[in-house]
């Protein structure tokens, strides 16, 4: 038993009531990642110095303000894309290896307005780009219930961290499905909150349009704690939503009596996995006896949806990649005979593949003479993906779908086949396209690997969500379980 | 071989007079601070930070535009235009493709008096590259410096139709836009220092035709009279290349100031593909009926027609009523001297001869002249009404200019104020007559010539403070020569 194994707001009470201190938690977390993510490889680096003296700093609010935030004195982990002030900020690409950003995102002092604790930033895919953690520049992450498979990405380092208890909990961003995905693969709750609900300001960009950045927590009330630190309007970001937030924790309590919940006909056909299949089956039966209706709907544009979200990211990333071109980011090449040889250089050395892949296909995809036939037909199919999700809203106040058609598959397994691992995301993906609200929370394993419960809601849908995550998950009853190794 | 005729239009970027850059907080006046010091995490393109449009940059476009007679559309977006340079952080600018704050005007200029109209295309918005310092010439240098502060600044692009038929019509278009820019208070005009820029298009057809020729874009143009040099060096080069039998290459050409003429800077083969699509970063504009109609309530009046109106209100000459109206702060010097009771025509005189001329010397706009308007106003009725003569009138200025004094102080000190009293007057003409009784009879005997040595007499006679109109009349008429 670990401290980490607590939940937010017992750690809360806890802190409050000096059955120790935030720098003796923030100590616990440092000195487990210490003895246990040598082989799990979650963290990129800890960040001792800054999560001590944040944490003693925490400790004195905890004492002075009767009020402290619910988050004050927690210690959390950022992925490795979201800028932090002074700390090496990589996006686990060799490209900016020793970059320290000198400003923090908006969600990073946020969460330190709060009193949150950081100890350190999380490994993730290259510029958060793949499902399996496996493009990470540095190193792999591995699932903390089986070594020998993927933590699922791309925030899969974020995942990974809280499934071992290495944090309380981690902030991820998912463009296609990059904390849903490993949240369910981890077996942890993952939130992706509708698009411009929370700032994008210093979050290094994957693809603008449909990056957003969502907690990683054990349960549903911590990642709605998590979320509502983060959440809201940010005059830094205008392409966040003006409308209030609102008290989200209201929703964790008021369980799904009367709600209609829809299954998309073709999340259910998208070739489920057996074990997949069944624990999905028994989470209805929860969410059914627990008093709500569930119906069938179909979103016809599904099938259009993947490959509409690998025109349009990759879109973006070839333009969002461009200011790392080895004169301010990446190594300089002076001995180039050309300045157009000088980026090519720097762009090939500081890139990996999947990197440079999504580049070119992107550069690709907007040259003149192909943009008609590609990026403005994915645009209309994304319209018509957000207008399907949309007529379905009028029926139903929430969706639910397994968050991945498998459970954590094993490393290399997909490696070689860039549409297989594209695939993982068939489930998740739509959302962001549609710029809806949506989580993944746990409710079961297959073979012993965690299977996560996909629930979408509207936009700005995040309650419903939340709502419904919370009463599945006391059905499941199982966010408690820590995976064999990290629960010393 | 038909008479070719040359089919010119001219793009020009302004940066806008905003205080802030066009999505950040940094300055938008860059000139002379410390290399790379007036930037943040937007405008150095650093990952992550984000872009927020600037309202004032929005409103200034869209006044200009509405000037310019464009249509508003209600929707309109940024986008991004990519392409890898070191003056560019983050390897796009963002700009406006398909859907520019507005679109189709037309402006108004003149030609030797004739006036003539040129379409305006669009007019839009965009963010301003940073600079590039090279250690040597560009192609030797064994390295480049890169300096931020202007990257971000505001730049307004009017987009002008292939209207012009002449080099000599592009600098007096590019007086009016600037004029009107400038009256506009949405750009400081300098064409030296790149806050105004122009680039040209430019290519031949046979007279009579309808199709354009292959268009040749010239670059690097820093004043009014290089945009005519450069173009008038493409005509000539053009026909040459038509005469001798070849097609034009359609291709990219910088002016040369040194070797004045152009020289290739990137053919058609060579040209980027920008890869424009939407700004994701940033949600489209809507722009509101009720604040174009606001915008629309805040123009200036024309300047053409305000040149006109002071022209016929106070009798000014053409090319006088044009150069006070050329900046809206030599108009309001102008009517604040009226304003204050100088008469018109000679306030315009003072105003375009030596209060300009030291206004030039000190490196100085008119408004910040230290003679106020209503003190030269003051000067300008006392030599009007010789009180004081022009001479002194003049003198008293520039020492007034040199000293920030006021004028009309220092002719008191000095005592400079003209005496036009007959019993004194007639006294020094009296003393005049008998000091040089030679040339009182000279010119009694008609020699013209001689009153001058009698007026500077008077003058003399008087510690030069007499009226020199009234001493020459009160002598012609001593002399038996009055009425002549």
């Amino acid at each position: 038993m670990s401290l980490l194994d607590l939940s937010i707001s017992e750690l809360g009470r806890r802190l409050r009531a000096r059955e120790f201190s935030s720098v003796e938690l923030t100590q616990e977390a440092l000195g487990r990642a210490g003895a246990l993510d040598g082989n799990l490889g979650a963290f990129l680096r800890t960040t001792q110095e800054l999560a001590l003296e944040q944490a003693r700093a925490a400790d004195r609010r905890l004492v002075e303000e009767a009020d402290a935030p619910a988050l004050c004195g927690i210690p959390i982990g950022h992925k490795d894309v979201l800028c932090t002030r002074g700390v090496e900020t990589t996006a686990g690409s060799r490209i900016l290896e020793g970059y320290r950003p000198p400003y923090d995102a908006t969600v990073v002092a946020r969460l330190a307005r709060d009193g949150a604790v950081v100890v350190g930033k999380m490994n993730c895919d290259e510029f958060a780009m793949g499902s399996s953690n496996e493009n990470s520049a540095f190193q792999t992450t591995v699932n903390p219930w089986d070594a020998e498979r993927v933590p699922g990405g791309s925030s899969g380092g974020s995942a990974a961290a809280v499934a071992a208890r290495l944090a309380v909990a981690t902030l991820g961003t998912d463009t296609g499905g990059s904390v849903r995905l490993p949240a369910s693969f981890c077996g942890v709750v993952g939130v992706k909150p509708s698009y411009g609900r929370v700032s994008r300001y210093g979050v290094i960009a994957f693809a603008s349009s449909l990056d957003q950045v969502g907690p990683l927590a054990k349960t549903v009330e911590d990642a709605q704690l998590v979320l509502s630190s983060i959440a809201g309007p940010d005059a830094r970001d205008s392409t966040t939503s003006p409308a209030p937030v609102g008290d989200l924790s209201r929703a964790l309590h008021e369980g799904v009596r009367g709600l209609r919940l829809g299954i998309p006909r073709e999340y259910r056909e998208a070739g489920l996995e057996g074990g997949v299949r069944a624990v999905f089956e028994s989470a209805c039966r929860w969410l059914e006896a627990e008093g709500a209706e569930l119906v069938e709907v179909s979103l016809p544009s599904t099938e259009y949806a993947l490959a509409a979200y690998y025109v349009i990211a990759p879109a973006e990333v070839s333009s969002n990649l461009a200011r790392m071109d080895g004169i301010r980011f990446g190594p300089g090449e002076p001995a180039a005979p050309s300045l157009l040889e000088a980026y090519e250089l720097a762009r090939n050395r500081g890139f990996g593949p999947e990197v440079r892949r999504r580049v070119a296909l992107g550069t690709f995809v907007l040259s003149s003479g192909y943009y008609d036939a590609y990026y403005l037909r994915a645009q209309k199919v994304r319209t018509l993906v957000a207008q399907d999700f949309s007529r379905v809203f009028e029926r139903v106040d929430a969706l639910i779908s397994p968050t991945a058609p498998t459970p954590a598959f094993r490393l290399g397994e997909r490696t070689q086949d860039p549409l297989a691992m594209y695939a993982t995301d068939a489930l998740t993906l739509p959302a962001n396209l549609a710029g809806i609200s949506g989580l993944s929370v746990p409710v079961g394993f297959s073979s012993g690997l965690p299977v996560g419960l996909q629930v979408l809601g509207p936009y700005l849908g995040e309650a419903v969500c939340l709502k419904v995550g919370a009463a599945v998950e006391r059905a499941a009853d199982v966010w408690h379980r820590v995976p064999a190794g990290f629960d010393g | 071989m038909a008479e070719l005729e040359a089919v010119i239009g001219l793009e020009v970027h302004a940066q806008l007079l905003t205080r802030s850059k066009m999505f950040c907080g940094c300055r938008a006046e860059y000139m002379g601070l410390p290399p790379n010091s007036n930037t943040c995490p937007t405008c150095l393109g650093l990952p992550g930070a984000l872009p927020v449009i600037n309202g004032r940059a929005v409103e200034m476009t869209i006044r200009t535009a509405l000037a310019l007679g464009c249509r508003i559309p209600e929707f309109s977006k940024f986008d991004r235009k990519n392409y890898f340079y070191p003056d560019l952080p983050k390897g796009y600018q963002i700009s406006q493709y398909d859907l520019p704050l507005s679109l189709g005007g037309h402006l108004e200029f003149e030609v030797d008096g004739e006036r003539r109209s040129c379409g305006i295309t669009r007019v839009h918005l965009e963010e301003d590259a940073g600079t590039l310092h090279h250690a040597g010439e560009i192609h030797t240098a064994k390295f480049s410096l890169v300096d931020l502060n202007r990257a971000g600044v505001p730049l307004m692009e009017i987009v002008g139709e292939p209207d012009l038929r002449s080099p000599s019509e592009a600098p007096q278009y590019l007086r009016a836009l600037r004029q009107l820019l400038l009256h506009l208070g949405v750009n400081d005009g300098n064409m030296e220092q790149g806050s105004l820029r122009c680039d040209a298009n430019i290519s031949l057809r046979p007279r009579g035709r309808r199709e354009l020729g292959v268009k040749v874009e010239v670059k690097n143009m820093n004043s009014f009279r290089s945009v005519e040099a450069a173009l008038e060096c493409e005509v000539r080069r053009q026909t040459a290349v038509i005469e001798s039998g070849e097609t034009v290459r359609q291709e990219t050409r910088g002016w040369s100031e040194v070797e004045q003429s152009t020289v290739s800077q990137r053919s058609k083969e060579e040209a980027q593909d920008y890869r424009y699509f939407p700004e994701p970063d940033l949600p489209p504009l809507r722009v509101s009926r009720e604040l174009v109609e606001r915008l629309r309530a805040s123009l200036p009046e024309p300047p053409l027609r305000l040149r006109d109106r002071l022209r016929d209100r106070h009798q000014l000459g053409e090319e006088q009523a044009a150069l006070i109206t050329e900046r809206p702060q030599d108009v309001a010097y102008f009517e604040a001297m009226v304003a204050a009771g100088a008469p018109p025509r000679a306030a315009a005189n003072w105003q375009l001869g030596p209060l300009q001329a030291l206004c030039k010397e000190a490196k100085l706009g008119l408004e910040h002249s230290p003679i106020p308007p209503a003190e030269l106003a003051e000067l300008v009725r006392m030599v009007d009404a010789g009180e004081v003569s022009g001479t002194s009138g003049r003198e008293v200025l520039a020492e007034a200019f040199a000293e920030a004094r006021s004028p009309v102080d220092l002719i008191k000190e000095r005592g400079l104020t003209q005496v036009s009293d007959a019993a004194q007057m007639e006294e020094w003409v009296g003393a005049a007559i008998r000091q040089l009784p030679k040339a009182a009879s000279d010119f009694q005997a008609g020699n013209d010539r001689a009153l001058g040595p009698l007026v500077g007499a008077v003058r003399k006679a008087s510690g030069g403070v007499a009226n020199p109109d009234l001493a020459s009349r009160l002598l012609r008429e001593r002399l038996g020569r009055g009425g002549g």
